[in-house]
């Protein structure tokens, strides 16, 4: 099991070598090079400035020497200082991932449960109305956009019934140690739902499907032989069978969560790290880019590597191959 | 084998929803065809109209029509949407069918580049790839189609090894036969439908994803009537009560991405029975 265990870390390991290397090279055959943007329009730059700009930023060496300068200065968690905030990566990605953290928890969390709910209760309602409604919703939202629905909550809350602000994570124009705990909470409820409320789509569908199958099962046959009513078959056989791969599961959506936060920052004007990767991208700040694009990955991965850890706790058929 | 009413009545219900989406999205693309640019034209008189018979998705603060400008931007993603589908689908197979058949090491690196490939958030890596390759619609088609292969190569993966090992494919080795030759006359035929599916089914997410990129501002000029393009405009509009902007365009796209996922779903349901009960 630790041998396992150890031998997916390895594999982790080289994967976000990989990652960092294929990060690197992207940018490096890219247009969009620190140089041109750094000058951008500005043609009264002479070509000896161009020239010390080029050894500023080591870009005179090999491109193998840049990676290992690079990665070995992300070693030691330096990533470079924005060109946007002129400060360095570190502080800014420090600074933005509580909210954002903040933020995705509370949508993982909440569309995690009433995700789980509504797929245990269509299962246990299979065919029923209940059932038919649970579906038709988690189909519809998997085909909608998640900006469109921070939109549209914004439009019915804000705008029509003004229960919530327009945006922003805190009042405008108020100093930050001032604000209210109470005021943050007013400006985190309308993103943390629609994050939420799009999470619920896909845990509903997996657990109901899920359910069904273990409902099916010759036990549950055999339970209900046995005089078990509906919630002793959910709490002795459904619940324990199903909830650890909806656990790995959610943990398996930390990729689409942070791509959802991404949105959701942008509607909302939310102050975090999506919203701060959304403006390095379009400015073309790159080492701001690249920090936060390295830390969302490292994210996923932990979020994966949880996911296969937990399969391999749950299913010891795939224990057997790694 | 008998078929019941109900078995039946499920299958006609099937057809009448394959029929009624392919239908739908027929009229959506002819629509965009037949409104003239006419309807695009700046007019002082007929601005922020809400939604009527004559607008029905009301007019925007220059005075266009909301109706036509919606059906163009989606036509325009439509296209960038099949295109992109179309790429990965031809990066997945490749992809699948090499790790299926040309060893362990070819299958372990290729499952190692989609483990690599899923690390990254998917919004991101379409960010970073549309940064890099310099914005514009390059860049979406790039970005789009390089992040949507992975789960369609790793079905073909095992498609392809389901049959490796059959009898037909082993004799027409014993034959001699190339393995470009075994992979091009026995497998591909055999993999081909699942590989449609995989486009019916990828192509929603694709047309999403698309609009998220453009309603982030990443790629197309804000000329362009792309549909993420145009909620992002009607964003800074609906402090000021104008909800038709953003609520049409938006459910628009709701149906029309829920039309294909149907379609998708009920074909790959036709082509395997089974699955039909879950």
């Amino acid at each position: 099991m630790v041998k396992k265990i150890l031998i997916r870390l390895l594999r982790v390991a080289t994967l976000l070598i990989g990652l960092s290397i294929l990060t690197f090279s992207l940018i490096h055959i890219s247009p969009m090079y620190p140089i041109n943007t750094y000058v951008g329009g500005d043609s009264s730059t002479s070509p000896e400035q161009i020239e010390k700009l080029r050894e500023y930023w080591g870009l005179n060496k090999s491109p193998v020497e840049q990676y290992f300068s690079w990665a070995g200065a992300l070693l030691q968690g330096n990533f470079g200082v924005s060109k946007l905030y002129r400060t360095p990566v570190m502080d800014i990605i420090k600074s933005r991932a509580m909210m954002s953290f903040a933020l995705m928890g509370t949508a993982w969390i909440l569309s995690g449960f009433f995700g789980y709910l509504l797929g245990a209760l269509s299962a246990l309602h299979r065919g029923k109305t209940l059932d038919k409604i649970i579906k038709w919703y988690s189909f519809t939202l998997v085909s909608t956009p998640i900006f469109w629905l921070g939109l549209i909550l914004l439009i019915v809350f804000s705008v029509q019934l003004q229960w919530f602000p327009v945006g922003l994570a805190a009042p405008a124009g108020v100093l930050d140690s001032e604000v209210q705990f109470s005021d943050r909470l007013h400006h985190f409820v309308l993103p943390a739902l629609t994050l939420s409320i799009l999470g619920v789509a896909s845990i509903a569908l997996h657990t109901r499907e899920k359910m069904i199958d273990i409902l099916n099962s010759e036990y549950v046959i055999f339970a209900k032989a046995r005089g078990e009513n509906k919630w002793q078959i959910f709490k002795n056989h459904g619940f324990r069978n199903s909830i650890l791969p909806a656990i790995s599961l959610q943990f398996a959506y930390f990729g689409e969560l942070f791509g959802g936060s991404v949105l959701a920052e942008q509607v909302f004007s939310y102050p975090g790290l999506g919203s701060t990767l959304t403006t390095a991208g379009l400015k073309g700040d790159l080492p701001l880019l690249m920090g936060i694009i390295l830390v969302s990955s490292l994210f996923v991965f932990t979020g994966n590597f949880i996911a296969d850890i937990l399969n391999t706790v749950v299913d010891p058929r795939i224990k057997g191959e790694v | 084998m008998i078929m019941t009413r109900t078995e039946h009545n499920v299958r006609k219900k099937m057809l009448q929803l394959l029929v009624f989406s392919s239908l739908l999205l027929l009229l959506l693309l002819l629509l965009s065809f037949i409104l003239s640019d006419e309807n695009l034209r700046l007019s002082s008189a007929g601005k922020n109209l809400p939604p009527s018979l004559e607008h029905l998705f009301g007019t925007d603060w220059l005075g266009r029509d909301m109706f036509t400008r919606t059906l163009k931007g989606l036509r325009l993603s439509l296209a960038v949407g099949a295109f992109a589908s179309i790429m990965s689908v031809i990066v997945a197979t490749v992809m699948g069918i090499c790790a299926a058949t040309f060893g362990k090491v070819v299958d372990n690196t290729v499952s190692w580049v989609i483990d690599l490939f899923i690390g990254m958030p998917h919004l991101v890596f379409m960010i970073l790839i549309s940064f890099i390759a310099g914005g514009g619609i390059k860049g979406i088609v790039l970005g789009v189609s390089l992040t949507h292969w992975m789960s369609l190569a790793r079905v073909v993966r095992s498609e392809v090894l389901q049959i490796k090992h059959s009898e037909y494919i082993q004799i027409s080795q014993s034959y001699g036969k190339s393995p470009w030759f075994i992979a091009r006359k026995h497998i591909l035929p055999f993999v081909l439908p699942q590989i449609m599916i995989g486009f019916l089914l990828m192509f929603p997410h694709v047309i999403l994803h698309e609009a998220a990129l453009t309603f982030l501002g990443f790629g197309l000029s804000p000329q362009t009537p792309a549909i993420g393009i145009i909620l992002s405009e009607a964003m800074s509009h609906i402090s000021t009560g104008k909800w038709w902007l953003v609520f049409f365009p938006g459910v628009l796209l709701v149906v029309v991405i829920k039309s294909f996922d149907n379609i998708g779903e009920q074909l790959r349901i036709l082509m395997e029975p089974s699955s039909s009960n879950k």
